[in-house]
C-alpha cells in the first residue's frame, strides 16, 4: 500500500536534515517540497498554523511538526527497520536526554556565534564545552547509539555541516578541540543516509552571510 | 495513599512495593517536580520524596544531574533520570500495568508531545512574562502586552483541548494524560499570577473548556495532594520579585 508522505522542508535546515536522515535510514519514500522561508506556502501555514515552521511531515494528510517529534513518530511507525531509539526504557531516557541537550545547548551556542554580533568568542567557548560533554558521553562507542546509529546521532550530526560556518565566524577550530567528535561525524558521513542528507557546508556559510547582511551584522 | 508532602522528606506509604527503589529529588513548589509525582501517583508507585532546600543544591542532586544541576531527578534502582518530560515518559514505559500516560497510537503520541513542547517552550514563558513586566519601566504597557500573549496562547490551548478531549474531561480523554499533567502542573503558578496582578487568564468567556478542565484536574486523586496552595506560591513569588527589585550588589 502506498503511503502518502510529504515533507515540507528547507534544504539548509539542520532540523529538516534530522527528518531526512531518519526517513533514509528506514528506506522510506516520500515527496520532498522545498519551502521559501520568506514566502511560506499556504500548505505549510495550514499544516503548522501554530509555529509556521519547517520541517513538517504530512502522513496520509495528517501533519506532524517539530523535528524530534517527527523522528520519534517515524521510529514508532516504521519500527521494524533500523530502530533509532533503544527499546530499554532507561537507555531510551538517556538518548532523549542527550538529544534534548543538543537542542538546549549546541543549537543555542551555534546560533549565537553567527546571529548575534559581538558574542562569537564567548559562544564558541561555550560550544566547545558542550561538544566536549558530548564527547564524554560518546566515549569509545562508534555512535551515540552504541554499535548502531541512533537517535542522538540523528539529533547532532546535521550540525556537522555548520562547523565550517561556526569556525569561520568565530575563528577557532572544532577539530583541534574535539577531535573525537569530528572523527564520529566523519564516521557518520560514511553512511549514505547521512552523506545524502547533509547540505554542503559552503552553501550554509553563503546563506549565513546573506542573513547577516540582511539583518545588519555585516 | 498519596503523600501530603511539606518541607521535610517523607516516606510515601500505601503500597507493598519497596519504597527505597524509587526516589524523587525535588521541591513542593516546582511545577516540573509536580509532573513525575502525578505520574507516579497514576501508576500507584510509592516513592521517597527528597526535598531540596531552597537556595542550595544537595550533593545528591549535583551528582545525579551533573549536566544541568536541576530538579526533578528520578532515581530508580540507583540510576538517575532527568528532565520532567523525559521522566514522565520513562515512568510510562517502566510501569506498564497502571493506566497509560501517553496514548498508544503513534499519531496521538506525536500530538501529545507537540502540545507539551508548546506549553513548555512558548506558553508558560509568556506567563512568567507577566511577572517580569512588573519590574519594567513602562510596567502598565509591558503587563498588558504580556497578558495579551498569554491569552492568545490559551485560546490556542482551548482549541487543542476540544480536539484532544473529543468531548471527554481531559486532554487524555477519560483519564488524565501527558498534556493534562504538563499544563496542569502550571495551574498553581498561573492562579498565583492572576491573583497578584488582578487579572483573569483562564476565564469562562474565552476558554470555558479549560475552566472546567482545570477544576477537574485539581480535584483528581492523582493531583490534589501535590498541587501547591496559591497562597504559599504567592509568598515565594514575592520573595523572587523582591530579589529582582533589590539594587545589584556593588
Amino acid at each position: 500500500m502506498a503511503e502518502a508522505l510529504v515533507l515540507l522542508d528547507f534544504s539548509l535546515s539542520p532540523f529538516g536534515v534530522r527528518v531526512r536522515i531518519a526517513l533514509a535510514e528506514k528506506g522510506i519514500k516520500y515527496e520532498y517540497k522545498e519551502e521559501d522561508l520568506k514566502d511560506k506556502s499556504s500548505l505549510l501555514l495550514q499544516m503548522n498554523p501554530v509555529h509556521k515552521q519547517i520541517p513538517v511531515l504530512i502522513h496520509n494528510g495528517k501533519p506532524i511538526c517539530e523535528s524530534f517529534i517527527i523522528v520519534q513518530y517515524i521510529d514508532e511507525v516504521w519500527k521494524d527497520k533500523s530502530p533509532l531509539l533503544p527499546s530499554d526504557p532507561y537507555r531510551q531516557a538517556q538518548a532523549r536526554f542527550w538529544a534534548d541537550f543538543v537542542d538546549k545547548k549546541v543549537v543555542n551556542c551555534g546560533r549565537r556565534i553567527w546571529l548575534v554580533k559581538g558574542e562569537e568568542k564567548e559562544a564558541a567557548k561555550e560550544l566547545i564545552e558542550c561538544l566536549k560533554m558530548l564527547e564524554g558521553e560518546l566515549g569509545d562507542k562508534p555512535y551515540f547509539g552504541g554499535e548502531s546509529f541512533g537517535f542522538v546521532d540523528v539529533a547532532l550530526v546535521p550540525f556537522y555541516s555548520w562547523f565550517y560556518t561556526y569556525e569561520t565566524c568565530a575563528n577557532f577550530s572544532i577539530e583541534a578541540e574535539c577531535p573525537k567528535l569530528v572523527a564520529w561525524a566523519k564516521r557518520c558521513m560514511e553512511k549514505e543516509s547521512v552523506s545524502n542528507s547533509l547540505p554542503d557546508p559552503h552553501k550554509i556559510y553563503d546563506y549565513v552571510l546573506q542573513v547577516r547582511k540582511r539583518i545588519g551584522i555585516d | 495513599m498519596f503523600c501530603k508532602c511539606s518541607s521535610s522528606p517523607r516516606l510515601c506509604l500505601g503500597s507493598a512495593m519497596a519504597t527505597s527503589d524509587v526516589k524523587l529529588l525535588g521541591a513542593w513548589a516546582s511545577p516540573y517536580v509536580m509532573r513525575p509525582r502525578i505520574a507516579l501517583n497514576i501508576k500507584s508507585v510509592s516513592y521517597e520524596f527528597l526535598e531540596e532546600t531552597v537556595g542550595s543544591k544537595s550533593q545528591l542532586l549535583l551528582q545525579s544531574n551533573p549536566v544541568h544541576k536541576k530538579m526533578p531527578v528520578l532515581i530508580h534502582a540507583g540510576k538517575p533520570i532527568c528532565e520532567s518530560l523525559i521522566i514522565m515518559q520513562y515512568i510510562d514505559e517502566v510501569w506498564t500495568n497502571g493506566p497509560s500516560i501517553l496514548p498508544s497510537d503513534p499519531y496521538d503520541r506525536a500530538i501529545a508531545r507537540f502540545w507539551a513542547a508548546y506549553i513548555d517552550d512558548k506558553w508558560f514563558p509568556s506567563v512568567s512574562g507577566i511577572t517580569r513586566a512588573q519590574g519594567e519601566e513602562a510596567k502598565a504597557v509591558a503587563t498588558a502586552v504580556a497578558i495579551e500573549q498569554v491569552s492568545a496562547g490559551l485560546v490556542v490551548l482551548e482549541e487543542a483541548f476540544e480536539k484532544c478531549s473529543k468531548g471527554k474531561g481531559y486532554f487524555g480523554g477519560e483519564q488524565i494524560g501527558y498534556v493534562d499533567i504538563v499544563l496542569g502542573s502550571f495551574l498553581g503558578w498561573t492562579r498565583m499570577t492572576e491573583k497578584m496582578n488582578g487579572v483573569k487568564l483562564i476565564d469562562e468567556a474565552k476558554t470555558p473548556g479549560l475552566v472546567g478542565w482545570a477544576e477537574r484536574f485539581c480535584a483528581n486523586n492523582a493531583v490534589k495532594e501535590v498541587m501547591p496552595e496559591t497562597e504559599k506560591l504567592e509568598e515565594i513569588a514575592k520573595m523572587i520579585q523582591a530579589k529582582f527589585r533589590a539594587p545589584p550588589p556593588k
